[in-house]
């Protein structure tokens, strides 16, 4: 909570001056009941038609001021709210650039952008209710009640009775309800998943001949939905018949009480009238405030959300006294890591290797035996749970995150392009990249024949994640992607599944002539993408169980030699 | 161009721009054919509006008269039984008030459902083409947003309206009746309610529409560098991101604010106008008691119309803005209609059921398109014939998935013949069609269900024992059992909890399972290391045994034991033959394969 009471900071004064303005406005509503009285009572029934116009004038001074404040509060609640909204989205934003994965993968994603979406928005719009609505309610309930008092005790004794069974019945009402309606929400999530599932899955859908199949799927979820809401809702509407009985009830109270009051000539006739208005005042605002409590109560909700992304430590932190690394040598020294620091399970294994200047290191090895894992402690995307990573002798927890991963180009299985355009792209590294070091970027990942296919070469526009690219174009533009970086160490984690055969051998060729003074760390499915490379890390369930180059492998390593035999056949490890 | 970085200006907001609707009166007629499958219920709520809105009229009137004839003579007596024809009165309206929202939320609730429901169906036998044209959150959308807002408003507005009127017409007779004077002076305030709504209606839609385009722009911005975090950290774009999201951020904030401080002003005015005729006619009601001479004007009259006056205020302003209302649910019922009326796949006439094939298959001389005028794939020519292994290779975008799709008939070819076991394939019905054909596609899709329900897909009537078999000969039933819940653990929705390699073994025996009599494999494998497939690798050829069976492959160590290998190049078969056969030939195959396998080699 404190987290987020931060960000209200800077708008302290229109949160304070906004109620405030309120508070005029509703003072303004309760005097004209009062007012209107006295037109009936003083005015009518001494027959001045002077007292008439006055008080009708006073009236209006009262009417205009309301409006001033009414219209003040609007203006001022509406600047406070969005000015906090959009400084507690900026700070949840700024937060989220600091995490390292593994944040990321605990808070996960798709929570995350609801979080700073949907959250942020309803906060905000609590906010606004509350600098309107929780002074206007109340206030206008106590406020309705004391001018009620004020006409006439004895009949103030019908909110006695009315208030507490209103309360009461709109409380358990509302509170038997909304359960219902959560259930219904997962309700309305499950058609949505059979719906999503449906648009995605289409080709297996057609190709296993399972619209029926489907159609009934979708129709059992349908059909529970339906039950749901109908139940739901109905539990729902029995709140208004409850609120009319007890409106109308006191109503005819007060007729009743009130005409009994007049002919005993305790009251006047124009104060009933007045009465009738405090009492639908009254009971509204009452009504008002319960329903506000349960949307509050959403809200809370909101709140927990928002500050635990907001008080999330990122594990990940600069040194305070940056090194930089003289070459770029890589070097694992004992390297145990787990997702999770409460798994005893390492997902790697005490892994321990050199990788010198200059060299290609192919990493081959089962699906899951921790070779992306192992490239990612290199750019720091993870923290080692023991051991050492080293750059030039330097270890990777001495450097400055930035500078680190400035000198580190990743292109990962997954290629992810961003909505813009090609060039806006192949810039994501730095701005300053000249036109020819792009082009040859692109040539270099294979990516110039189709580029410059497009109609707008290079300025052709990108959709959200690349949608309109292929896969095998879209692992070839993050390949110059992160060529145009011009990283000193190169890693590219299985970059090139989607690229036919012919395509991948041109790559590894620019790749050969690419390679400097820096490290190439090649993650490949494909013996013939690793086979040349230096050193060759064999890896199997976390575990380095063979390195050295093919040669070597190929004469003494068991699993090694099975891989061969798989792709090549028996004869190439004959 | 640098600083017009990513998620820039674009046009993938969330929010869509409410369209204008194009066929106003049709879609409303199609609406109504929803609607009227519930006329009883609707004409039962009609009923019910009426007698609440008299009630209302008389009840108010019922309190004047109370004043006037009892509480001001002190008749005790009378004003008693006043009160209790009014408590019976009021046990009326709640009845009546309930009643009809029940009645409401069925009309609604059934509307919903019926139009869900068609249009998955509709959905769900559209051609493939549909799907890859458009894009999934779009069609989600219209099921979810324009659905619940068509049914909700429509079995709103039909009933508002109906009250409205009927309260406003009621509540205006009623008024003049009791004094036409005062009904004339009360009714001043009301052309500048309708003024000062309609100026900020109007002002602040403007407003909301620029802040909902802002809205749009940076839920997409949020979206899209949330989930590319990852790629973020790699190239150090934090400090470039925030500043771009400053900027975003800052234009939503200045026209949110815009747009909130417009709408509420709503509020106060509406506000203030209601005070306004309130005192209107408290001064000129008090005025009309005390000049008139006869007792046409009483206090009790002055009393039933300060009461009126609520009443009266609520149902116009509701009237006006139901135009709006109607119009956006028009706008969702056409987006939905839309795709209703997309023409569906269908059987040409004539075709029939096939219970199995032989697997003789034969293309000749088929040219399609997805584009027209570019075609993908040209003149093509194959024969399979039954139980031969035919694989299709060749360069990303070769046009390799394509001919799987014309031979499945997602799509359909534009010219050339396809024949199965002699009889063109449009003779024969799709949904038989497809089931003789056993398919592992490039995108393994699996259900938010169970791992058994997953692999059961292949034949729905399965048994238990079957499915596990299955599972077994595609090598996933040893990383099943080890799932927490074994052949019962539900994947979660993006299946996200086994991995890439994993989904494809269970596609596969998905695939074993629905004992196919042609079988495809696209890419079946990319994403199982070599030696898992290797192990799969058996129960692969014992499927394909005596089937005629289609790979496509990258690697092309799967496929060299093929009957036939057809080379593919940019929508054209230039070679096929053998392994050795095109080995010998050392045209584009053995390019190929030199480079996969002897760059490795040469060392």
């Amino acid at each position: 909570m404190k987290k987020i009471v931060k960000y209200l900071r800077g708008s302290w004064a229109l949160i304070v001056l906004a109620p405030l303005l309120m508070i005029v406005e509703v003072l303004c509503d309760l005097m004209q009941p009062t007012l209107m009285a006295d037109i009936i009572d003083v005015g009518v029934a001494s027959g001045e038609i002077a007292n008439v116009w006055l008080t009708g004038g006073r009236m209006l001074g009262v009417a205009l001021l309301g409006i001033l404040g009414g219209a003040g509060c609007t203006i001022l609640s509406a600047k406070a709210s969005f000015d906090c909204g959009a400084r507690l989205r900026q700070g949840m934003f700024d937060k989220i650039q600091t995490f390292s994965f593994a944040e990321i993968d605990t808070l996960q994603t798709s929570s995350l952008i609801t979080r700073l979406t949907n959250d942020v928005t309803l906060l905000q719009m609590a906010l606004r209710m509350m600098m309107v609505m929780l002074v206007r309610a109340p206030l206008t309930c106590i406020g309705g009640l004391i001018m009620a008092i004020a006409i006439s005790p004895r009949l103030s004794l019908i909110f006695v009775v009315a208030i507490p069974v209103l309360a009461v019945a709109v409380t358990a009402i509302a509170l038997k309800t909304f359960p219902m309606f959560a259930k219904m929400q997962q309700k309305i999530d499950r058609v949505n998943t059979v719906m999503r599932e449906n648009l995605l899955g289409v080709r297996v859908v057609k190709a296993f001949v399972g619209q029926e199949r489907e159609r009934r799927r979708f129709s059992l979820a349908n059909e529970d939905l339906m039950n749901w809401s109908m139940q739901a809702m109905n539990r729902m509407v029995l709140m208004w018949p409850v609120i009319n009985a007890v409106m109308n009830v006191s109503i005819v109270a007060l007729i009743w009480y009130g005409g009994n009051l007049v002919n005993t000539g305790d009251l006047e006739i124009g104060k009933i009238m007045a009465f009738m208005t405090y009492l639908m005042q009254v009971l509204s605002s009452l009504m008002m405030a319960v329903m506000m409590m349960l949307n509050f109560s959403r809200a809370k909700v909101a709140v927990d959300r928002c500050a635990e992304v907001l008080s999330t430590e990122p594990s990940i932190r600069d040194p305070h006294n940056p090194q930089r690394p003289e070459n770029f040598a890589v070097t694992f020294d004992h390297v145990n890591f787990s997702y999770n620091p409460d798994d005893p399970e390492y997902v790697l294994k005490d892994i321990t290797f050199t990788a010198r200047p200059g060299q290609r290191v192919g990493i081959i090895g089962n699906t899951g035996s921790g070779k992306s894992t192992l490239v990612s402690l290199i750019p720091r995307l993870y923290e080692v749970t023991s051991g050492a990573v080293r750059i030039g002798g330097v270890d990777v927890r001495d450097m400055d995150m930035d500078t680190l991963r400035r000198h580190i180009g990743v292109v990962l299985q997954e290629s992810l392009l961003f909505s813009g355009d090609i060039e806006s792209n192949l810039r994501w590294g730095g701005g300053d990249c000249p036109g020819e070091e792009l082009e040859r970027a692109l040539e270099d990942a294979q990516a110039m024949e189709f580029v410059s296919k497009l109609p707008d070469g290079v300025q052709n526009t990108v959709e959200q994640r690349g949608k309109n690219f292929s896969g095998g174009q879209k692992q070839r533009l993050s390949i110059a992607r992160t060529f145009a970086k011009n990283p000193d160490i190169l890693i590219l984690d299985d970059a090139t599944s989607a690229v036919d055969t012919e395509t991948e051998a041109k790559l590894q060729q620019a790749l050969r002539r690419r390679v400097g003074k820096g490290v190439t760390f090649i993650i490949a499915q494909r013996v013939s993408a690793i086979a040349d490379a230096d050193l060759i890390l064999v890896m199997e369930d976390g575990a380095i169980v063979g390195s050295g180059t093919h040669q070597e492998l190929i004469r003494s390593n068991e699993d090694y030699r099975g891989i061969v035999a798989s792709q090549w056949g028996e004869e190439a490890i004959a | 161009m640098s600083n017009r970085g990513p998620g820039g200006p674009g046009p993938h907001g969330r929010h869509m721009e409410r369209a204008k609707v194009k066929d106003a009166k049709g879609t409303f007629k199609r609406l109504m054919g929803y609607i009227s499958e519930q006329m009883g219920r609707i004409v039962l709520i009609s009923i019910l509006c009426a007698v609440t809105s008299v009630i209302s009229i008389v009840t108010v009137r019922l309190a004047g008269v109370a004043v006037d004839e009892f509480i001001a003579v002190g008749d005790m007596a009378g004003l008693a039984k006043l009160c209790f024809v009014t408590l019976a009165i009021f046990a009326v309206n709640i009845l009546s008030t309930y009643f009809q929202n029940t009645n409401m939320i069925v009309v609604a609730q059934r509307i919903s459902f019926k139009l869900r429901k068609d249009l998955f169906a509709c959905l769900s036998k559209l051609p493939l083409q549909y799907f890859d044209t458009h894009s999934s959150g779009d069609i989600m959308s219209r099921l979810t947003n324009d659905v619940d807002n068509i049914s909700n408003t429509l079995s709103q507005s039909v009933t508002q309206l109906f009250s409205g009127i009927i309260n406003v017409l009621g509540t205006l007779a009623a008024m003049i009746l009791l004094s036409p004077w005062l009904t004339l002076i009360s009714l001043i305030a009301i052309p500048i309610m309708l003024l000062v709504t309609r100026f900020i209606a109007g002002l602040s839609r403007r407003f909301y529409r620029e802040q909902q385009k802002n809205l749009g722009q940076i839920n997409g911005y949020i979206e899209e560098m949330v989930s590319g975090q990852k790629v973020i950290k790699l190239f150090s774009r934090e400090e470039a991101n925030r500043r771009d999201f400053a900027r975003i951020n800052d234009r939503l904030r200045v026209s949110g604010t815009r747009a909130e401080m417009v709408a509420g002003l709503m509020g106060p005015f509406m506000n203030m106008i209601n005070n306004v005729t309130y005192l209107i006619v408290a001064v000129a009601g008090g005025y009309l008691v005390i000049t008139s001479a006869s007792a046409a004007i009483t206090v009790g009259v002055v009393f039933s119309f300060l009461l009126y006056m609520q009443n009266f205020a609520r149902p116009i302003s509701q009237i006006a803005n139901l135009f709006n209302t109607i119009q956006s649910a028009l706008a969702g019922a056409e987006r939905v209609f839309q795709v209703m009326d997309e023409a569906p796949e269908q059987d040409a006439p004539g075709a029939a059921d096939v219970p199995a094939i032989e697997g003789n298959i034969e293309m000749n001389d088929v040219t399609f398109s997805y584009v027209p005028g570019k075609p993908v794939l040209k003149n093509a020519t194959i024969t399979a014939r039954k139980g031969e292994q035919v694989a299709i290779v060749g360069p990303t975008g070769a046009g390799k998935t394509t001919i799987i799709s014309l031979l499945t008939r997602f799509y359909d070819k534009d010219s050339g013949t396809i024949l199965i076991d002699g009889k063109p394939i449009e003779s024969i019905t799709r949904d038989s069609l497809r089931r003789t054909v056993g398919m592992v596609l490039q995108d393994t899709y699996l259900f938010s269900e169970s791992v058994r329900e997953n692999i059961r897909y292949g034949r729905l009537d399965a048994t238990d024992e079957e499915v596990e078999r299955a599972a077994r000969m595609a090598n996933a039933h040893s990383f099943i059992i080890h799932l927490p819940n074994g052949y019962d653990t539900v994947l979660s929705d993006n299946a996200g909890n086994i991995s890439q390699g994993q989904r494809q073994l269970i596609a596969i025996a998905r695939a074993i399972l629905a004992d196919p009599c042609l079988l495809i494999l696209d890419e079946a494998t990319s994403s199982i290391d070599t030696r898992t497939e290797l192990k799969i690798q058996d129960a692969m050829l014992k499927l394909m045994e005596g089937r005629t069976s289609f790979i496509i492959a990258h690697r092309l160590s799967t496929i060299r034991n093929a009957d036939k290998i057809l080379v593919i190049n940019a929508g054209q078969i230039v070679e096929q033959g053998t392994h050795d056969e095109l080995l010998a030939r050392d045209g584009f195959y053995a390019n190929l394969y030199n480079i996969q396998f002897k760059t490795g080699m040469a060392l």
